[in-house]
């Protein structure tokens, strides 16, 4: 750790200002000699910094090259900027000899290059710096580590910083500045960090790896500390997997728990209504790839009201053409509707062919956002989770706020006492199964992101979401979000255990024996009445 | 004096059912073996064994079939588990048949092959005894049924009902299938068993192994449908027809639901596992996507078309649904879903009473027709 010695020496007597490098300390570094290089990374960092940074990352990316008359030169895709000056040469040099370095070298020039921009004034170069040198700390680094914490202000950078001075401090002769770092560690979610803290509670050969017994207890409490955080992370993550998974089952429930509740039918095609809402994406995807590929990234706004439109479609068609007149005979009805879903899969395989559509996710959706070390949300789960909540939102609503939601609660409750008031029924039929066809239709857009779209894509989602009406009862908004979101987050956390398929039996073993208890399922309508 | 159970149990069928019965046998047992094994296959009257297999399956179908009309059509539960209860018979003789193989498998062990793959030393213990053919009869019989009975107490006692009904014995199924589809649930994974050499030790290719399962078949159908016609026909059949049509007012008479569901849905699960144990040694293969949320519908179908509440319907549905399958599959495979689609709707919209209703009613119009002072028949059923 020469170089980093060196540099804290030029950085403490304050760097001095050149509009351009020396290149007699530009030379060596295009020597043959590991040593001699070493050497010069540390000389060029100590006498020129703000220079010396794109020099150094040249060498660093194989990018320095040495040109005519021991000249070093920076090639920079098409251009070649003499790494002296910094100017362009015009026209480039031929014959240019590229500088190799071992990995020694390049373990070097790596902390000179963090520790230069440690002090740089771009605030991301400093953080990003920060993260590099805490990865390989050691006590070398105190001095410097010290000086950029001194002159820090951002907290996350400060953050970084005392986690490096810490793992650097863990080599320090002094216990007691081993034990203050040790203490300091604990405060970090990292598992890398429990990494290196592990040695030091471990014994090897007859003695500790850790000789004092202060340290070695304050190891095991920072250990636990970030065991505990780790394990909190864990779970927070694994929640977030069945909140999205519960969303999506909610947008493929919800439509299913209004028809059901309206007219008492079981829509077996509900799985094929979130294929044609898929579909209606892949198809808006390809308009805007002819048609506007500037804006081929915002094609998903656009997909949602077409496919809420088409899938309402065929859901009014449905209802006009079948389901309408096997009013009163439910099991006719669910044989009905799986008629329906043969057909329509076999009409997206006879039009877009059997195999899976491609759907890209648009760029904005893509990452995520980190919360903790081991704690990503990716962004496409949380736009699907923010979705599925404005959905509830507005069909809560249009359930709450519209007339039309008035007669659709009516109907639910009472279709012969709505009928008789005035509630145009047979239209609240077809406006209720088109809005939960439309539903559907919604929750395939949200669908096409995470999963494949493809004919047989609806069939994997029948069964669930028939639980969540089952688990939800009828009728109520309340009981399909509560069971959406409870099976989903259920699910997720036995996955962890037991893994997916046992996962899922469970599940759904469990609600085969709630509902021997709850017939009606968690929120049933109150009220006394007997069926037939 | 009470007559006798047997008598009672043989009056079932009427003079026409005995005739018909008698039909079915001398074809079934007699013809077909005949002309299968004894016409040279270059005869017109030879019966290939594409036939034989393909008929055989369908009579397996058709008992299926009968036994989702003694619950759908007679007790008006639809259930959407029933192919559960096939495959389950289909996978507890399979277990027989696996062992049966012996040490001709791929990798020459006492072992099933697909233990041999997933490196397992010893047989799981739900596979003891599964070398025993009296083991396997008795496992078809007795482990679907008490399935079928303790899903059935807690169900029917919680009174769950209708569509709710209907979904959780799909759940049942599905979950059942997931189940199958592990390697480690120690009935071969995906892929189930196949590659079946022996039963009893004849070999299970030989077309007098294939006659002789074609005819036990044909057998359990026409014993099945004895059964079902003495039941229905009996003061439980109707006490049966009454809770399809009103449950709460039978209960209010004083009648327990509970045991009439509980002990036709046992015996139809019952019925179901030994058209599978006939099915699976006749098609060679068992693997779970015979638990496909989509098969056990279909049987719903079959009924449908042929007519509930009848109990030819569901034979002639099993046949004609099938026959088409067979037959659309082979010419127009992609057009298969939209004709089986096209069933589903037409059948639920158009035939209520199946094929059977449909027949009736013409007949009915007919004679109105001929003799317009006669009273209409009343939907009589055959």
């Amino acid at each position: 750790m020469r170089i980093t010695g060196l540099l804290l020496c030029g950085w403490l007597l304050g760097g001095s200002c050149q509009a351009a490098i020396d290149p007699a300390l530009l030379a060596p570094l295009a020597a043959d000699d590991s040593e001699q290089r070493i050497e010069a990374i540390g000389a060029l960092a100590r006498s020129a910094p703000d220079e010396a940074l794109p020099v150094l990352g040249a060498l660093a990316s194989d990018s320095l090259a040495v040109a005519a008359g021991n000249r070093l030169v920076i090639i920079d895709g098409q251009r070649v900027v003499d790494a002296a000056t910094g100017r362009e040469i015009t026209p480039p040099p031929a014959n240019l000899e590229a500088i190799n370095i071992n990995n020694r070298v390049r373990r070097e020039l790596a902390s000179a290059l963090a520790a230069l921009r440690l002090f740089s004034n771009d605030r991301d170069q400093r953080l990003q710096a920060a993260h590099e040198v805490a990865a390989g700390a050691d006590a070398s680094l105190l001095p410097l580590l010290d000086k950029a914490l001194a002159a820090e202000t951002d907290p996350e950078i400060v953050g970084r910083l005392r986690m490096a001075h810490a793992q650097a401090s863990l080599t320090s002769s002094d216990a007691g500045v081993r034990q203050a770092a040790v203490r300091t560690l604990g405060e970090s979610s990292d598992p890398r960090v429990r990494q290196l803290l592990l040695p030091l509670t471990e014994k090897r050969g007859d003695g500790w790896v850790e000789p004092d017994g202060a340290v070695r207890a304050a190891a095991g409490t920072s250990i636990r500390e970030i065991e505990r955080r780790l394990a909190w992370a864990d779970g927070l993550g694994r929640a977030f997997t069945g909140l999205s998974l519960g969303s999506i089952l909610l947008l493929a429930a919800l439509g299913l728990a209004i028809t059901y509740g309206v007219m008492g039918v079981i829509n077996m095609a509900h799985g094929e209504l979130l294929m044609v809402g898929a579909y209606s994406t892949w198809l808006v995807q390809g308009v805007f790839r002819t048609h506007f590929p500037g804006a081929v990234d915002w094609y998903l706004p656009a997909a949602v009201p077409v496919a809420f439109v088409s899938a309402a479609l065929v859901g009014v068609l449905m209802e006009r053409v079948v389901i309408r007149h096997l009013y009163g005979r439910p099991l006719e009805t669910l044989l009905a509707t799986w008629g329906i879903s043969l057909f329509l899969m076999q009409v997206a395989r006879s039009l877009f062919g059997a195999q899976n559509v491609e759907v890209a996710n648009p760029a904005w959706m893509a990452g995520g956002v980190e919360l903790l070390p081991n704690l990503v949300l990716p962004w496409n789960r949380i736009i699907i989770v923010a979705f599925s909540i404005a959905v509830l939102a507005a069909m809560w609503a249009m359930l709450n706020l519209s007339r039309l939601g008035m007669f659709v609660r009516a109907v639910t409750q009472n279709r012969a006492m709505a009928g008789c008031v005035g509630v145009p029924t047979g239209r609240v039929d077809t406006l209720a199964f088109g809005l939960g066809a439309g539903i559907a239709g919604l929750g395939g857009v949200a669908l096409s992101q995470i999963a494949n779209v493809g004919p047989d894509m609806g069939q994997g989602y029948i069964v669930d979401s028939f639980m969540v009406v089952v688990l939800g009862g009828v009728g109520q908004l309340a009981g399909a979000v509560w069971a959406a979101l409870g099976l989903g987050v259920v699910t997720k956390f036995l996955e962890g255990w037991t893994g997916a398929v046992i996962a899922k039996i469970v599940v759904l073993v469990f609600i085969i024996l709630f509902i021997q208890k709850r017939p009606q399922g968690l929120f049933a309508l109150k009220g006394r009445f007997v069926e037939s | 004096m009470p007559t006798p159970l047997i008598v009672r149990f043989l009056g079932a069928f009427d003079r026409r059912g005995w005739q018909f019965a008698a039909l079915f046998a001398a074809l079934t047992l007699v013809a077909v073996p005949v002309m299968h094994l004894v016409v040279p296959s270059g005869s017109p009257l030879h019966l290939s064994t594409h036939f034989v297999t393909l008929t055989g399956k369908i009579l397996c179908y058709a008992i299926v079939a009968v036994a989702m009309d003694l619950i759908w059509g007679y007790a008006g539960i639809l259930s959407l588990g029933h192919g559960l209860f096939f495959a389950l018979g289909g996978y507890a003789f399979g277990m027989y048949l696996m062992r049966q193989i012996g040490r001709d498998g791929s990798y020459q062990s006492d072992l099933p092959d697909f233990m041999v793959f997933l490196d397992w030393k010893d047989m799981p213990w739900f596979w003891a005894g599964s070398d025993s053919f009296i083991w396997a009869v008795l496992v078809v019989l007795t482990v679907p049924a008490l399935i079928a009975f303790v899903f059935g107490y807690f169900a029917f006692r919680s009174r769950i009902r209708g569509v709710y009904f209907s979904i959780i014995t799909q759940a049942l199924t599905y979950a059942a299938m997931l189940l199958f589809f592990r390697n480690e649930t120690g009935f071969g994974g995906n892929n189930g068993f196949t590659d079946f050499k022996r039963i009893l030790g004849f070999s299970i290719t030989a077309p007098e192994t294939r006659v002789v399962l074609f005819a036990l078949s044909a057998m359990a159908l026409l014993a099945t449908l004895l059964l079902a016609r003495y039941l229905v026909a009996s003061r439980f059949g109707r006490v049966l027809t009454a809770i399809r049509d009103a449950e709460s007012r039978v209960m209010f008479l004083g009648y327990q639901p509970l045991w009439y569901k509980l002990f036709v849905w046992t015996l139809s699960a019952m019925l179901c596992a030994i058209a599978g144990a006939l099915y699976v040694p006749q098609v060679g293969i068992i693997n779970p996507s015979e638990m496909s949320v989509g098969n056990s519908i279909e049987i719903a179908i079959w009924v449908a078309v042929g007519g509930r509440g009848t109990l030819i319907g569901p034979l002639i549905g099993a046949f004609l649904v099938n026959l088409a399958k067979s037959w659309f599959t082979v010419s127009f495979p992609e057009y298969w879903l939209f004709f089986l689609g096209a069933m589903f709707v037409v059948a639920t919209l158009y035939l209520p009473q199946g094929v059977v209703g449909l027949w009736l009613k013409l007949r009915a119009r007919a004679a109105r027709a001929e003799n317009p002072v006669s009273p209409a028949t009343k939907g009589a059923r055959a």
